[in-house]
């Protein structure tokens, strides 16, 4: 116990790595299908990204560059803090910027930028299961993936669209993956569901406290659940990003003050300030030099 | 009207242990009869509707069903993926207890189109429109069509339960005690519906009752059950205006003159 | 103007030093030692220990000094470190019959081979507050007797003596025992990997269950037929040498409660037992265990599935500390872009209600500005 001296790089022993690039192969060669595997205990805490967190482990190298984000932003507190984690036990390159990235962990988003070949996009994801909370039942879940009874699953959008006029399912919507594995694509607004869809990145998905690790290979075919008379919808925001100008992006409402004024801005922080080094700006944008100063 | 047998029951037995629960049930059902299995409680009725329905397993004895391809199946030896389906598309199930065949805390209509979006269909404008049809066919007004089993009462729970069996126009329906538990006027104009339904639809349908004016009103053909053994059988009037064994005779005098 | 919130590194760098500090507290009083937190908070290390599923002392005590006391923290920590040790193997069946015992009673006799051994326990102690050890009072030395150098043989061996009680269960002899450390729960769970997920599950969670047990949640009769705690050999077998080595001692807590059974189709009428084991001294948790066991082996003889506490997967998905302070307490990690979203669905869904927003007019003046 004499300190991460001791600790093999990027913290994980090389059999625990074997094991979970034996289960990432396994999801990879099934799109969608949750695999189980034996999720280690982790440094930081169950729910935190664990899962997220080993898949990196397992899958990172010397030469890697790392970006990692949580709500879209590289500098929330826990995207900071597994940063900081694999600068310390891995001591890998790391970067805010997407293109830079080859492998980005994230928490709640996918980055704006496309990604492309050779990337790698590791979720974290808290509930793997899309079916749970129809039914909690672990052993009946495994049957209805098993036999593909995802009739309930269209229950719940019936009842939304009865009830509400369409589907209510803001985040975590429900996608299927080439035709077969009903899919949750953790906690992401639906927003980010079409990035799914014939991504050139690998994406691969870690839930350490549920012990499960699920893919999509590139070119996979991802089709978020609907009916044909009521398809699915993105979000989409009235106003461009207020510090940038971007459109069809994903944007987070800042309150500016108690009397209800707020404003809407980029999400995903890389691409705004992108946007803004090279010279696009909103209506309470600054260029980027100020805002530093 | 099909010359063969729907279904194909031959030397059914099902033992718990040493104890019987249906010892050696053989019979044919054809296409449109309904069949009715009665006898007081324990005597194997709900254990052999069970084996029939793949519910249960049988100890020994062959239940051989006749698919929409025309092939004769034999149900044990049926995939789960195979018998699932079969559940929710050719055959129906109605319980006793509507709660345990509904979804309680979904509504009327979800409860209905659930069966169709199980096999497939994806456009919610016809879901809903058939949902509202099979509503009224079971004379639900669907206006209700959004609201939950739970505001129904007992008969309209159990005909919602009936709509959300025949919406994918199943040819093979089991009911366990359908009219238990409501009322007799309920009771009545339930039996109506369902007479109704079976005949205009050409239905085959198994009806386990321990009640002999529900089998008079629905059934073609009825089985007397005792101890686990069928110990009469034969066309429901002549089982009923001319009981051949002591213990249905029994049943008859005791039940019918009430 | 507005620019984003930055500086989340520092933020927690300095959050950290400050953690530091409120641990060591008023650097006016001596820190406290790693060996004082061993040998007079022994317990606190023995449930460390036992939720942490790693035998060592001096670690969990450290653990516990630098979670501040916090138990559940100190569990987390000693079963990160645990995560990363290598498996050298597997030790052989520890023989609890042949226990050092230093505590033996039982409630189903009133006296029995070996005797009833009182032990340390807080049991018969008035809980009156001792003034005395608010300074270091000299406290007297315990008296001891030799020990005997048989056996003490385990209630549950006498009632099987009789055939009243089913046997010490087994398994298959090719069954490898699980770890699920390293495999991922499977149900239906063997009777193996659920008590060891037991034997780490939170004291509080088990304690709670085994009492809903004992109200009537699915009532399982029990009697505790035998509580001991002590010092076992463990012992490893070498293929090299073709004998087992010992490899040093454990203290274990053991519970076998006795339950009452009215027997099946296939079983005849005895007694069965559930089954409790911890490291180190905590009975409440062996004991919690034990009827927990019991109750979750309601299949098995062919008992109704009513409560809780006989339901596996709700049981051993929920008795892990460490997941589920975890997962609770991830809710404070940042979800305003899911919260973003549910804003926006609730905001369309009052507007197409005919709902106006609130503050539409401050809003529109805002920007009319």
């Amino acid at each position: 116990m004499s300190g991460l001296a001791t600790y093999n790089f990027a913290y994980l022993d090389e059999q625990t790595k074997r094991m979970i690039r034996r289960a990432i192969l396994k999801a990879i060669a099934i799109p969608g299908y949750q695999v189980p595997f034996a999720s280690r205990e982790m440094p930081m805490p169950y729910g935190w990204g664990t899962g997220g967190v080993q898949v990196t482990a397992a899958i990172l190298g010397p030469s890697d560059v790392l970006k990692v984000i949580d709500q879209g932003a590289d500098d929330t507190t826990n995207a900071v803090s597994i940063r900081a984690f694999f600068q310390k036990v891995a001591n890998v390159e790391v970067t805010t910027r997407t293109k830079e990235a080859t492998i980005i962990q994230t928490r709640h988003r996918i980055p704006e930028e496309k990604l492309t070949e050779g990337q790698v996009l590791v979720y974290q994801v808290p509930i793997p299961e899309p079916l749970r909370f129809l039914e909690p039942r672990e052993t009946e879940t495994r049957k209805m993936h098993a036999l593909s009874e995802y009739g309930l699953m269209h229950v719940k959008l019936y009842e939304d669209i009865a009830r509400n006029g369409h589907i209510a399912t803001t985040y975590a919507y429900p996608v299927k993956v080439e035709g077969r594995y009903v899919m949750d694509p953790s906690p992401t607004p639906k927003f980010d569901n079409p990035k799914m869809h014939m991504s050139e990145a690998l994406q691969l998905f870690g839930a350490g406290r549920e012990k499960r690790i699920y893919a999509l290979p590139p070119f996979t075919d991802v089709v978020s659940l609907d009916f044909d008379d009521h398809p699915f919808t993105v979000q989409s925001f009235e106003k461009p990003c207020a510090l940038c100008g971007a459109e069809g992006v994903y944007l987070d409402e800042v309150v500016l003050d108690d009397r209800g004024g707020r404003m809407f801005v980029c999400s995903d922080t890389d691409y705004c300030e992108d946007r803004r080094a090279q010279g696009f700006l909103g209506d309470q944008g600054v260029p980027l030099k100020e805002a530093a100063e | 009207m099909s010359v063969e047998p729907l279904l194909k029951v031959n030397g059914l037995t099902k033992m718990y242990g040493a104890r019987i629960g249906c010892a050696d049930v053989s019979f044919d059902l054809w296409p449109g009869e309904v069949l009715a299995i009665v006898g007081e409680s324990g005597s194997g009725k709900t254990t052999l509707l069970s084996c029939l329905s793949t519910r249960l397993e049988a100890t020994s004895g062959s239940v051989e069903y006749h698919m929409r391809d025309g092939a004769y199946r034999e149900l044990s030896r049926l995939t789960e993926a195979e018998r699932r389906f079969l559940m929710r598309t050719d055959w129906g199930f109605v319980h006793q207890n509507p709660a345990d065949g509904l979804r309680m805390t979904v509504s009327a209509g979800a409860n209905v189109g659930e069966r169709l979006m199980a096999i497939g269909h994806r456009r919610y404008g016809e879901i809903r429109e058939a949902a509202s049809d099979w509503l009224s066919r079971v004379e639900i007004s669907p206006t209700r069509i959004d609201d939950q089993p739970r505001a129904f009462s007992g008969g309209m729970r159990q005909r919602l339960q009936i709509a959300r069996n025949l919406i994918t126009g199943p040819r093979l329906v089991f009911m366990d005690e359908p009219t238990g538990g409501l009322d007799v006027s309920v009771q009545a104009r339930l039996l109506d519906l369902v007479r109704g339904l079976v005949h205009d639809l050409g239905l085959s349908a198994i009806v386990v009752t321990h009640d002999l004016a529900v089998a008079r009103l629905l059934s073609h053909r009825m089985m007397v059950m005792k101890d686990g053994h069928v110990i009469e059988q034969g066309l429901t009037d002549r089982v009923l205006d001319d009981p051949r064994e002591p213990y249905t005779q029994l049943l008859v005098s005791s039940i019918l003159q009430v | 103007m507005y620019v984003a919130v930055k500086g989340g590194e520092a933020a927690i760098a300095n959050a950290h030093r400050l953690l530091a500090d409120r641990r060591r507290g008023d650097r006016a009083i001596r820190a406290i030692g790693i060996d004082q937190i061993e040998s007079q908070l022994s317990l606190a290390v023995d449930r460390v220990m036992a939720e942490a599923s790693l035998y060592d002392p001096s670690l969990a005590a450290l653990a516990i000094k630098q979670s501040r006391g916090d138990m559940i923290e100190a569990i987390f920590l000693l079963r990160a470190y645990r995560t990363t040790l290598p498996r050298f193997g597997y030790s052989e069946p520890v023989d609890t019959g042949a226990m050092r015992i230093e505590r033996r009673v039982s409630a189903t006799y009133k006296d029995l081979p070996g005797g009833q051994l009182l032990g340390p326990t807080f049991d018969y102690t008035h809980r009156l507050l001792d003034p005395a050890l608010q300074t270091d009072e000299a406290v007297e030395t315990p008296l001891t007797r030799t020990p005997s150098p048989e056996n003490t043989s385990r209630v549950t061996d006498i009632l099987n003596g009789e055939g009243l009680i089913e046997p010490d269960s087994s398994m298959e002899d090719e069954h490898e025992p699980g770890d699920i450390t390293r495999t991922p729960l499977d149900f239906p769970m063997t009777r193996d990997t659920r008590l060891q997920a037991l034997a780490r599950g939170d004291e509080g969670f088990l304690l709670a269950l085994a009492y809903s047990t004992q109200r009537g949640y699915a009532r399982t009769h029990p009697f505790a037929g035998e509580i001991r705690i002590g010092m076992v050999e463990v012992e490893m077998d070498l293929p090299e040498l073709g004998f087992s080595v010992p490899l040093g001692e454990v203290r274990l807590t053991e519970c076998q409660s006795v339950n009452q059974f009215k027997g099946s189709a296939t079983q005849p009428p005895q007694f069965t037992r559930g089954y409790g084991l911890v490291f180190g001294q905590s009975e409440r948790k062996a004991m919690a265990m034990s009827l927990v066991d019991r109750a979750l082996r309601a299949e098995e003889f062919g008992e109704d599935i009513v409560a809780p506490a006989q339901d596996e997967e709700f049981v051993i998905a929920h008795s892990d500390n460490v997941q589920a302070t975890g997962f609770v307490e991830h809710l404070k990690l940042p979800h305003y872009v899911d919260f973003q979203a549910e804003l926006d669905l609730v905001r369309r869904m009052r507007a197409e209600q005919g709902l106006a927003p609130a503050n539409t007019q401050s809003e529109q003046k805002e920007a009319a500005e």
